[in-house]
């Protein structure tokens, strides 16, 4: 018989942890004072030690609600604080954080890597690094959940999510989709492989050692993408504007649009300019970008990302 | 009393099947609801049955995964739309509001009578759906995957529709009921406090059910037309859908517990014979409820991809709820406080609420935390929490009601030793059952699974065990109930020493209620001496 077992293997999982605790513990206290007076009360008063005619005539007692209702409020409130401080924590990815693109499928996970390698079902990391992970589905709602770093986000169709760790201890830890996509929303599941950094190093070389064709990273192949799909045509990689904004650090920075409002150029603002690219169009260029809906695949959207990403 | 008139009772008063299905006797109504909805609770547990009979072991073990799916969604969608969204307002609620309130009848009975064949519409709507095409989207129907797949969204969306008007127009029909039908005396604050929770109940079924239904009528235009509101692949948002669903759906909750808490608030003073502790209290927290569930609803949402000020506004709001539902639970306890407690099977089941529903209240804090709901968000965790406030909450008041007004409903005592029997196998089982699942989500155990992975086998082996002493305990309450009808002691009109106004009237009462109308000159809860 295996035994349950809920390792805490993040830096987030220990903060979960703190919490779930403190609410555990002061509902057990409130319980059992609720549980042992209510206990006491039904033997104490049972109708064969108190004449039914004779109990005692209570309205209420204004001042007991009160307090009670001020001790609660504290009490959740402190609750509250404390979550939402901690969720601040997980929202707030580090800046060096190492990025993977997560795909869900029905029903597994592609991981693709910056350097080109494309998992099934396994994310390999090192420990002690933050991983942010930009996540999103062909079809349907999935949610990535790892139990043993306590984190868990919705994965959307048409749209990136994110979500990051630090992995504290070297280790297989599940992957469980979180939420019902299906008929094997069950079967979806996939491994997160943290390693010594050393052996993540070792690892990352492996897949180059191994004597096969070396993969283009994903930036590369967001480069011959841009070329075999005639973006090449609008936009330059080296400042010059074209019939399109050129590219060159554009990523992170805050358009001007066409209508007065601001976008900041981030992973969703490109792949909203591929699918629906008049939707916001930058000051001083005309609307006249055509669509790529339906003629590049969720990963070659991440690779052009990468690409345009690379061009500081 | 209005023994000596020999009318005959409103079971008798007109004879034949059609004068039952175009009666205007709101307890007729009322016994009408009652049977179709426990027939809907007996289909939704047996779905539930199954369900854990295939989670008993990992891998497949009577049923496929496509079947299994659709046995959730089928034991989810029934249990909320068709029996625990209903069952205390209509079945409970028809018969004893006006008895309650002296009246004769509620405002618009025909109106009543209409809502019951709108139910009973779209009831057969879900069950033509279920046969016909199925639904193995979960009773959330979340989208895209509720647009793709190729069951029977569309009817099931349809029945909902349809089950929507019934409850909004019993709940117009009770808040009329309330302001203008009360009799001589009846004071808001005289009024029962199973009153109060109707009308706090009604207000929700008024203001939320049409939001379910624009969701459900926009979701089968989708389906149909393509109009891309929901579908991101024709522009439109997967998480629009979980507002519109939610935003009835959360409120929906306490349409769900509203009702439960005011049965607990009729039984306890009874059975421990004092004045309920803190009324304008509990009447206050009713409204309060109902009032904070409008603003909570992104707390089911908090990893859909919603912004963290929403997250935040959410978690804070629902902090809120917890305050007024405590307040109850503080006062239910402090009634029993130097009472005289009889601890009768309608008491018993207020017992077992006080028990459980403090469990799933307090469970809700984890949930509400952010942090926290990260990792359990999903899990078997929400699944007991839910279990603990429905099943724990409001069921456990059901059968309080049940017990309690048996007697007045249908003139029968039922054999209370059996009920004690039946009660103790019931709680025993609910808890094997559901507790073992806060467990399983804590270690990460996601919902809606259909297999698992091996470190989860004993904890749902152990669930699975619950629910067949559940079954046992059920069972028995059946043939008890079913027993009593034909040999069952005549009820007295008060078998319990109860003070409200049903009690003064025949078990069961004629077919228009009083003989004249009632004065009430106090609260209900008039036992024992002042100090």
């Amino acid at each position: 018989m295996i035994a349950l077992s809920l390792p805490n293997a993040s830096t987030f999982a220990s903060k979960v942890d703190g919490l779930f605790d403190f609410i555990l513990w002061t509902s057990i206290v409130s319980f059992l004072i609720i549980v042992v007076a209510k206990v006491w009360f039904l033997w104490r008063y049972r109708r064969s030690q108190v004449d039914e005619k004779k109990t005692t005539y209570l309205e209420g007692h204004a001042p007991t609600e009160i307090s009670v209702a001020v001790i609660l409020t504290v009490w959740v409130m402190v609750i509250f604080a404390w979550g939402w401080k901690d969720y601040k924590y997980l929202r707030a990815a580090p800046r060096d954080s190492m990025q993977v693109n997560i795909l869900g499928v029905q029903w597994k996970w592609y991981m693709q890597y910056k350097d080109g390698r494309k998992l099934t079902n396994e994310l390999v990391v090192p420990k002690g690094k933050p991983v942010q992970l930009i996540m999103t589905s062909d079809d349907v709602l999935h949610s990535f959940y790892v139990p043993a770093f306590r984190v868990k986000q919705d994965v959307l169709p048409k749209t990136y999510t994110s979500l990051w760790f630090e992995a504290t201890e070297t280790g297989d830890y599940p992957i469980f989709c979180a939420e019902y996509c299906g008929l094997s929303h069950s079967g979806m599941i996939g491994k997160v492989r943290v390693l010594e950094p050393a052996a993540y190093e070792a690892w990352l070389l492996n897949a180059v050692a191994l004597g096969d064709v070396v993969p283009k990273t994903l930036a590369e192949q967001g480069a011959d993408i841009v070329k075999a799909q005639g973006c090449i045509a609008c936009h330059s990689s080296d400042g010059a504007p074209m019939i399109g904004p050129s590219w060159k650090g554009i990523f992170g920075t805050t358009e001007k649009l066409s209508d007065g409002s601001e976008a900041v150029v981030d992973e969703n603002y490109i792949r909203e300019s591929l699918m629906e690219p008049n939707a916001k169009v930058v000051q001083g260029f005309a609307p006249v970008m055509m669509t790529y809906k339906g003629r590049i695949s969720e990963e070659e959207v991440n690779a052009v990302i990468e690409y345009i990403r690379s061009l500081k | 009393m209005s023994e000596g008139h020999n009318e005959p009772s409103y079971l008798w008063a007109k004879r034949g099947i059609t004068s039952w299905l175009v009666t205007l006797d709101h307890k007729r109504i009322g016994i009408m609801y009652l049977v179709l909805v426990m027939a809907f609770f007996l289909l939704g547990g047996i779905f539930s049955l199954l369900l854990r009979l295939e989670l008993m072991a990992p891998g497949a073990t009577l049923m496929g995964a496509d079947t299994y799916n659709k046995f959730f969604t089928y034991h989810g969608a029934i249990m909320v739309f068709m029996f625990i969204i209903p069952v205390i307002p209509a079945a409970l609620g028809n018969f004893f509001l006006p008895l309650l309130i002296g009246a004769k009848d509620v405002a618009f009975p025909r109106l009543n009578l209409a809502s019951y064949y709108i139910f009973v519409i779209g009831a057969l709507l879900a069950v033509w759906a279920i046969l016909f095409g199925g639904a193995d989207t979960g009773w959330t129907f979340y989208t895209p995957y509720s647009i793709k797949t190729g069951t029977n969204v569309p009817m099931v969306a349809l029945a909902v529709f349809v089950m929507g008007f019934s409850s909004i127009l019993t709940g117009l029909n009770f808040i009329v009921t309330v302001h203008k039908l009360r009799c001589p005396g009846m004071t808001i604050y005289r009024m029962p406090l199973f009153v109060w929770a109707i009308y706090a109940t009604a207000i929700i079924q008024v203001l939320a059910t049409p939001v379910i239904g624009a969701t459900v009528l926009l979701l089968f235009m989708e389906r149909l037309l393509h109009i891309g509101i929901f579908d991101p692949a024709l522009g439109g948002d997967p998480v629009l859908f979980q507002h519109f669903f939610w935003f009835y759906s959360h409120p929906a909750v306490y349409i769900m517990i509203l009702p439960g808490m005011g049965i607990i608030s009729e039984v306890i003073p009874v059975f421990s014979r004092k004045h309920i502790f803190g009324y304008k209290a509990i009447a206050y927290s009713s409204l309060a409820i109902a009032g904070i569930s409008f603003l909570v609803w992104g707390h089911h949402m908090f990893v859909s991809s919603q912004s963290d000020l929403a997250n935040m506004l959410f978690s804070w709001l629902t902090m809120f709820v917890a305050v007024p539902t405590a307040i109850k639970v503080f006062n239910w306890t402090a009634t029993m406080y130097k009472g005289s407690i009889s601890l009768k099977s309608p008491m018993l089941y207020a017992v077992w609420f006080l028990f459980l529903f403090t469990i799933g209240g307090l469970t809700g804090l984890f949930l509400a935390a952010l942090s926290v709901d990260v990792h359990l968000h999903d899990t078997y965790f929400v699944v007991a929490h839910f279990h603990y406030v429905m099943m724990g909450g409001t069921v456990m008041g059901l059968l309080a009601g049940f017990h309690y007004w048996w007697p007045k409903m249908t003139g029968r005592m039922f054999n209370e030793k059996q009920a004690q029997v039946a009660a103790w196998l019931i709680f025993i089982g609910f808890n094997v059952t559901f507790l073992t699942q806060f467990v399983l989500g804590y270690y990460g155990m996601p919902r809606r699974y259909y297999d698992y992975a091996g470190e989860y086998a004993m904890g749902n082996l152990i669930s699975t065990v619950g629910t067949w002493f559940l079954l046992a305990g059920f069972g028995l309450m059946l043939f008890y109930f079913l027993r009593s009808l034909r040999h069952g002691a005549k009820a007295p009109s008060n078998p319990w020493g109860g003070q409200t106004l049903e009690w003064t009237i025949a078990s069961p009462p004629t077919e228009h209620n009083f003989h004249e109308t009632p004065t009430v000159h106090s609260l209900p809860y008039e036992y024992g001496v002042p100090s």
